[in-house]
């Protein structure tokens, strides 16, 4: 029972890393149908940025509340990183719409190329250890039946998700900026006409999903200690499959998704094998996408001739 | 009253540099500023301890913004040019003399392709040509191979596959295990490990059958994957992350190439040289790569050919036809993985050593971007992009003298233009998607064609729709 409630934390917290990536993937998707190939590898260049915020804090501005400098090195990850996605949709993806319908796709998978390397060739091929955070643990009834222990970096997880996308939720649901988002999503060319400017909803869509990946590469960097230029792939793929088994299109699905994705992972690690759980993962992501292509809470796509 | 406006319109746009250009030149900039702050400004580099410590690099930055405020200045005053300098934008009707290259160039290349290792291997000597019919003639020739057969499944059918590399694992795995297992010749695994590649390629290809577009893609690429995984993970089969040593070399129709007696060099009377069995190599992926462009140009013509370039342009309409669209898609995935899997048990036979590292999605993409910057569905283009993205990642590896300048001048120590490859590949993905979506060579000719061929501008097609 003990390792059971162990694996569920762990596997609660590993999800909302992924669904916070997940999101990024719905919300593209959802607005203009496209399968935002680079986004993992955003987020892996959100960690890298964080790590080099929060050593400039530490190390040389001499920062020495950690809590001050996680805050600051949050929100320096979302703006950086959404700057990034803003120039990467104008450069990249912008000037595609209207071309044949894999264009996107292979220019994001160009951009998901561009982006790990740059990172390699900038900051090295070795994995950066980060610097130890939040370290402490709580330890409940050791030796008890109920043996679990809960680590800090864990509820502060837990914390900023949960914060980040009552935020979000807020803002696609109830301001004018994501009722433009959700009328464009639906039909571009009748919200176009209403007055919505559809480019610059689509930009904000982007820069929405950058942030909080940049969130989930703050607390990736943080919960794993390392960082690698290579770290984007597997969990964007997880992420995507997230965002797929949740319902595309769907906020709250990519949330589920994400969540179900780290549970089934670090069940799946526990109780089978580790060698595994990435086939695992690549397994859950080709069923969903062959038997139930619209997922959990999704809408099922019409098919128009 | 009209042209005199017009006048003054164009006056004011021949004036030069507005205050309105250098407003976007200076946010160009300071966007540039943004981008570069921590990650090129700083780089973290840990030392034994694993302590991060900090180094600063303020020089790249200002050179990368002053870059973005000139380029963005200069895409400004170009757009800003008087109308009367504009090109006018012709229809894309291609030219005859386009029409006449393209008659040609595929003689004349097969021309070079043949005379090129034995002119090399004359004009260097033995260890000279080594290099060059290795590390260039066979190893672009291997990727002309993958991206023509890769080219049936995406260029023909329009079904993105990013899993491609999958079949070049299944191909290289087979020859490599037959061979090591039971001592079978490469000449009876080839096309054993052609067989089970597109045997795979069937089993793969039945799941996604129902898929279309971006989902396929996205399948293909999970199944790419799980085969990798699988070849790490499972041990006792593949011998995981360390892959199969020692697999045997190619023979000349039952004469082993290597300095031993009974051996080839020795039966024509030759002194031993290593550069035999390259050369001899190079035929071989040579006949193999003409092989798959031969089979898939006859192929076009039957019906079975049209029918993929029917499920490419609609699906849909291609049903209402009664074209029985699963049979087409399988015979798609099967044929481009029956041909990557040929080109995989070369390239096992070719190194002698293979393991999971050669087969990740990078090598997919790789591909598909040979296909894509080609023009999908052109074979020539295909081929030409092969040439050009793996000739031209060999030679920054010889960029020697860029080395020595970055050094003299820049001062950065360890500079290596081969680690900027794949950098230079993505964006070359990206800006190719912007500036011609339809690739080198985005003319086509008709498979099928009353009285005369006439050559359709690629914009008419609808490659990968859908």
């Amino acid at each position: 029972m003990g390792n059971f409630l162990q694996q569920l934390i762990n596997g609660l917290t590993l999800g909302s890393i992924y669904g916070l990536i997940a999101i990024g993937y719905t919300m593209v998707f959802g607005i203009i149908g496209m399968v935002n190939f680079a986004h993992g590898d955003l987020f892996m260049l959100s960690a890298f940025i964080a790590l080099l915020v929060f050593l400039v804090l530490t190390k040389i501005l001499g920062v020495t509340s950690l809590a001050l400098a996680f805050v600051i090195v949050l929100i320096a990850g979302m703006v950086l990183t959404s700057v990034w996605n803003w120039t990467i949709e104008r450069l990249a993806y912008r000037p595609l719409r209207g071309s044949f319908r894999l264009a996107p796709l292979i220019s994001a998978i160009g951009m998901s190329i561009f982006l790990s390397n740059f990172v390699q060739v900038v900051q090295g091929p070795r994995n950066k250890p980060v610097p130890p955070m939040f370290n402490e643990v709580i330890h409940f009834s050791p030796g008890g039946a109920y043996d679990v222990t809960l680590q800090y970096k864990q509820l502060v997880i837990g914390f900023v998700t949960a914060v980040l996308l009552f935020a979000f939720w807020y803002l696609v649901q109830k301001t004018a900026l994501g009722r433009a988002q959700r009328a464009c999503e639906q039909d571009r060319k009748m919200a176009a006409l209403l007055g919505i400017d559809v480019d610059r909803t689509i930009s904000i869509t982007f820069v929405i999903g950058a942030s909080l990946a940049a969130v989930a590469g703050v607390l990736y960097m943080m919960y794993y200690g390392v960082v690698n230029f290579s770290d984007g792939f597997l969990p964007g793929v997880k992420a995507f499959t997230a965002a797929v088994l949740g319902g595309i299109g769907s906020l709250p699905g990519a949330v589920l998704g994400g969540l179900l994705i780290g549970l089934i992972e670090v069940f799946w690690s526990s109780y089978f094998s580790t060698d595994y759980k990435d086939v695992a993962a690549f397994a859950i992501l080709a069923i969903t996408l062959i038997f139930m292509p619209s997922g959990i809470l999704g809408r099922p796509e019409i098919e128009k001739v | 009253m009209t042209a005199t406006t017009h006048k003054i319109d164009a006056a004011s746009a021949t004036t030069g540099i507005g205050a309105a250009m250098i407003k976007d030149a200076i946010a160009a900039a300071v966007l540039a500023f943004l981008l570069c702050f921590p990650i090129i400004m700083l780089h973290a580099e840990s030392d034994n301890d694993g302590n991060l410590f900090l180094t600063w690099r303020p020089w790249a930055v200002v050179v990368i913004c002053a870059i973005a405020f000139a380029g963005r200045l200069s895409v400004s005053l170009y757009q800003a040019r008087p109308v009367a300098d504009r090109p006018v934008v012709a229809a894309a009707a291609p030219s005859a003399s386009a029409a006449f290259i393209g008659r040609y160039i595929g003689a004349f290349g097969l021309a070079v392709l043949v005379v090129f290792p034995l002119a090399v291997w004359a004009s260097l000597g033995s260890s000279g040509s080594l290099k060059w019919i290795d590390s260039y003639g066979i190893q672009i020739l291997i990727y002309v191979m993958l991206g023509w057969g890769l080219n049936i499944v995406v260029g023909l059918a329009g079904l993105l596959d990013l899993g491609y590399v999958a079949f070049y694992a299944v191909g290289a795995y087979a020859y490599a295990l037959l061979a090591t297992t039971f001592g079978w010749s490469f000449w009876i695994c080839l096309p054993l490990a052609g067989i089970l590649a597109a045997f795979w390629g069937m089993i793969l290809g039945f799941p996604v059958l129902r898929l279309r577009g971006d989902y396929l893609a996205i399948v293909t690429l999970a199944f790419g994957e799980m085969i990798r995984l699988v070849l790490i993970n499972w041990i006792p089969f593949s011998g995981g992350y360390a892959g199969i040593a020692s697999i045997p070399k190619v023979s000349f129709f039952g004469l082993p190439m290597r300095d031993a007696p009974g051996s080839f060099a020795e039966f024509f009377g030759l002194e031993y040289s290593p550069i035999h069995s390259k050369i001899f190599l190079y035929y071989v992926i040579l006949a193999l790569a003409l092989i798959t462009n031969f089979v898939t140009l006859r192929l076009r013509r039957l019906p079975i050919g049209r029918a993929w370039e029917a499920l490419r342009e609609d699906e849909i309409a291609c049903r209402s036809l009664g074209i029985n669209t699963r049979n087409t898609k399988l015979t798609a995935f099967a044929l481009g993985a029956f041909f990557g899997g040929l080109a995989g048990s070369f390239f096992a036979v070719r190194q002698g050593f293979i393991s999971p590292e050669s087969f990740t999605f990078n090598e997919s993409a790789t591909i598909l971007a040979i296909v894509v910057l080609g023009g999908m569905g052109s074979q020539i283009g295909v081929a030409l992009a092969a040439v050009f993205l793996i000739g031209g990642f060999e030679l920054l590896r010889e960029l020697e003298w860029m080395r020595q300048l970055m050094q003299t001048i820049f001062g950065i120590p360890d500079f290596d233009p081969a680690q900027y490859r794949g950098l230079l590949f993505g964006l070359a993905m990206v800006v190719m998607m912007i500036l011609r979506p339809r690739g080198f060579v985005s003319t086509r000719l008709p498979s099928i064609f009353l009285k005369e061929k006439k050559a359709v501008s690629g914009s008419l097609v609808k490659e990968g729709h859908g």
